[in-house]
């Protein structure tokens, strides 16, 4: 690879440090009591409400359905997580340092992996989180369900929950785009050179 | 004959019938008052907010209620001189050392003059503080949460009516004696008045971060009864002026006794000066007794502080710190003008007003254009201060406010109006008539150097047909007149609570971004919060049993308790754990003879119970705090005195 693509590689990597500084989705609620909004902020190794108190709040809002408390240091993912980010790092820079386009490539296949593994896992939580509901909670409505959307909105009963990549995301998108171009003007040049 | 009597009837008929037109005339006159444009003007459409916050003295209720304008809409009461069982104000332990005193605990007073904070002599929406006569105390209330912080007594005083006026950037709130009396308090005859009674003009210091208050010091005035203060600004913002009437110096039968002068005075009082003094030791220091009481801002406990002595200074030791004004007639409000060039003095029996001038008082005190004097303070000349005089100003003028344009506003009590005349000119401009009676008038800032003219508040203490009758005792009210344009034109009627003496307005922005939303839990540090329901607990400790509680929608832990006996004390000590806006949870409890408990977000608050005869009680959520609000109560079990049933608690989980 010529010295530009993997400058811009180099780069892309090193972007996504910027991952452990925002939240990668966030969830909302509205409903007709909290026209401030209530939030949910996921972040690569914690969770917390969008303001203050807001986890609080959803757990307390969620407790009349019975749905389980969301605790962050349940949930292993989040320990995993910077890891695999810090890996990601570590690869791209490597792949940079090497100037291997085969290197560049796997690299953004393992970023659709994980960006597809992350989804099921995502969804499997929200499964789990909107079906494994306690049998005693003072609401109960049979046939429903309160499972959050994995993208965009859905109404639960009074609140309309909404769900959204956020800045994390974002970012991570960015560092695949890089890649790609970083492929691509290698190719425009070798093009040239050709 | 036939004829004759047809056209004497027809005259007849056609008189009655004019006098009918007339009347009917006459009638929608009275009701075109108020109509036209005036409901679009006042209609604030739900959903949407006032322009105004408008803080109305409660007077008898000795709260301070606080209303939207142009709306005339309800807020809230905030509970200051008296108990409010739904606060639980005074009544739960936390807050019951705020109405303590050198007499011992009030549960009542008399709430007079609210007046907002100011910082270069407009008002900056910190802090509002209200005067109670009966008891003179000031109170400072905070403009982020709405509740009442600090209350100070002011000793040497009876009748603290002129009160609690600020400086322009509030380094002191004044306070003077409505009734003189023996100071210090002995036992003498009231017949020996002149040699035994005196007054007291106290300049309370208010810290400009936390608005601390202090009494600096006091100055010993001849015994009149000063009635309303107001102090100066820009040019005369070193002086405070105070109307006094009885110069007579009557103790029986005021109404004739105290209304035989033509003349009554405003002192003038140069309080920087008197700082110069008190820092020079010319201040003797007068042992004395009077409270102070503060909310803890962590724990939000109310504290009771007691100070022992006072400064108090001596005008015979001050040259210059004080003169009278000669003002006529028994006058009441004093008021100075946006520029701080005139003092305008409502003489309650005056035919005119007087308009006193600033600098022109100050060469009469320079060129000592003096007229004797008064137990040795100086009587300054009235042709060498007065500005000018308001003539016709309507019956019993009380009070003035301006508006910022070169125009002031007058009460008339007698005759029920308020006059608008022109500073400078003295010309009376308009006159709107008010059902009934006005006292005090309101124009949000209308006693700082920027009014926000365009509303004016007359505050009524009549109101006899106005409203629907509610028996022998009515309503009195504010009426809201649009003084935007050249004539004063009626908006609106609202009922107010109590007797609104006095109002201050001020403009919403200024305080609604500020307002606090709840009590962050972590920084609750009261000594019986509990902050998680796992750390819920009932300890006994004797005959005193503390329960460490918690509410969170739509529970309380424990909500089961036993082992509590007849003749214990328990104390219920409540947390309420919600950490959203507007959600307050409550507690009551079967046969507490005090008041329930109304807990804000992340507040914890006490009540004592006393069981008396054994059995299992209820307590529940007073305030309707979810969908499962009926659903959050609970069970004590009380025992005899002698049972061995061990105490336990909890949820059952």
């Amino acid at each position: 690879m010529d010295k530009r693509s993997r400058i811009v590689v180099a780069f892309a990597a090193l972007l996504l440090i910027l991952v452990f500084f925002f939240p990668i989705w966030k969830i909302s609620l509205q409903a007709p009591q909290y026209p401030e909004g209530l939030g949910l902020h996921i972040w690569i190794n914690q969770v917390t409400g969008e303001n203050y108190h807001n986890l609080e709040s959803i757990n307390g809002l969620n407790h009349y359905i019975g749905m389980k408390k969301i605790t962050p240091d349940s949930i292993p993912e989040l320990k995993i997580m910077p890891t695999i980010i810090i890996f990601m790092i570590l690869f791209g820079l490597f792949a940079s340092f090497k100037g291997s386009k085969k290197l560049v490539v796997v690299w953004i296949l393992l970023f659709v992996i994980l960006a597809v593994a992350g989804l099921v896992d995502f969804y499997m939580w929200e499964y789990n989180y909107g079906h494994d509901l306690n049998p005693n909670a003072p609401i109960k409505i049979p046939g429903m369900s309160y499972q959050p959307p994995l993208l965009g909105s859905e109404k639960l009963l009074n609140i309309t929950a909404t769900s959204i990549p956020y800045i994390g995301t974002w970012i991570i998108g960015i560092t695949i785009m890089l890649a790609l171009g970083a492929l691509y003007l290698n190719s425009e040049k070798n093009k040239l050179k050709a | 004959m036939k004829k004759f009597l047809n056209k004497k009837m027809l005259i007849a008929f056609a008189g009655l019938l004019t006098g009918a037109f007339i009347y009917i005339g006459c009638q929608e006159t009275k009701e075109i008052a108020g109509t036209g444009d005036a409901a679009q003007k006042v209609y604030v459409a739900p959903g949407t907010y006032d322009e105004v916050y408008e803080f109305m003295s409660g007077g008898f209720s000795g709260q301070l209620s606080v209303y939207g304008i142009p709306s005339g809409r309800l807020f809230k009461v905030i509970p200051v001189f008296s108990q409010d069982p739904e606060k639980a104000y005074g009544y739960s332990e936390e807050s019951k050392a705020m109405l303590n005193t050198s007499f011992g605990f009030i549960p009542w007073d008399d709430a007079h003059h609210p007046e907002l904070s100011m910082t270069d002599g407009v008002p900056d929406g910190r802090w509002i503080f209200i005067n109670s006569n009966n008891t003179p105390r000031i109170a400072r209330i905070d403009l982020k949460k709405f509740e009442t912080d600090e209350i100070i007594e002011i000793p040497n005083s009876a009748g603290n009516h002129g009160s609690p006026f600020t400086t322009e950037n509030s380094e002191y709130v004044v306070a003077s004696t409505r009734f003189s009396v023996p100071i210090p308090q002995k036992d003498v005859s009231i017949s020996t008045y002149k040699e035994n009674f005196s007054g007291t003009i106290s300049f309370v210091k208010v810290d400009s971060k936390t608005g601390k208050m202090n009494i600096a010091f006091q100055i010993s005035v001849p015994g009149l009864d000063y009635d309303l203060a107001h102090a100066g600004k820009g040019p005369s913002r070193d002086w405070a002026f105070f109307t006094c009437y009885n110069s007579e110096q009557a103790h029986t039968l005021l109404e004739i006794n105290a209304s035989r002068n033509d003349k009554d005075f405003v002192a003038a009082v140069n309080w920087k000066l008197a700082e110069k003094y008190v820092a020079e030791g010319k201040a003797k220091k007068v042992n004395t007794l009077y409270y102070r009481n503060y909310i803890d801002e962590k724990t939000g406990i109310a504290n009771s502080e007691k100070n022992t002595s006072v400064m108090i200074l001596d005008p015979k030791d001050c040259p210059g710190m004080i003169y009278y004004l000669p003002t006529p007639k028994s006058p009441h409000g004093v008021d100075v003008d946006p520029t701080g060039e005139y003092i305008v003095a409502n003489g309650k029996l005056s035919t005119v007003i007087p308009v006193h001038s600033y600098s022109k008082m100050i060469t009469a005190i320079n060129e000592k254009q003096f007229d004797g004097d008064f137990d040795g303070i100086p009587i300054l000349k009235y042709e060498s201060v007065i500005a000018g005089e308001v003539k016709n100003p309507g019956l019993g003028p009380l009070h003035t406010e301006f508006d910022g344009k070169g125009y002031a506003y007058t009460t008339a009590f007698i005759s029920s109006e308020i006059v608008k005349w022109k500073l400078g000119t003295w010309e009376v401009v308009d006159r709107i008539p008010t059902y009934y009676s006005p006292g005090h008038l309101s124009i949000p800032g209308g006693d700082s150097k920027k009014p926000y003219g365009k509303y004016l508040i007359a505050l009524n203490k009549i109101t006899k047909d106005r409203y629907l009758p509610t028996g022998p005792e009515l309503c009195q009210s504010a009426q809201l007149i649009d003084i935007s344009g050249d004539k004063m034109k009626l908006l609106l009627d609202f009922p107010t609570i109590g007797e609104p003496h006095y109002a201050q307005g001020i403009a919403a922005s200024l305080v609604m971004p500020n307002t606090t939303k709840i009590y962050r839990i972590e920084d609750n540090q009261h000594p019986y919060a509990v902050k998680k329901e796992k750390d819920t607990r009932v300890e006994r400790k004797g005959n005193d049993v503390h329960v460490y509680m918690t509410s969170m929608r739509s529970h309380f832990s424990p909500d089961n308790i036993e082992g509590i006996k007849v003749g214990d004390n328990v104390y219920f000590h409540v947390t309420n754990l919600e950490q959203d806006w507007d959600t307050p949870h409550g507690f009551a409890i079967q046969g507490a003879r005090t008041s329930e408990l109304l807990l804000m977000p992340g507040q914890t608050r006490t009540m004592v119970w006393h069981p008396q005869s054994i059995g299992v009680y209820p307590f529940y959520c007073t305030d309707f705090c979810s969908a499962l609000h009926q659903e959050m109560q609970g069970y004590v079990r009380v025992s005899p005195k002698n049972s061995d049933i061990k105490l336990s608690f909890g949820t059952g989980k």
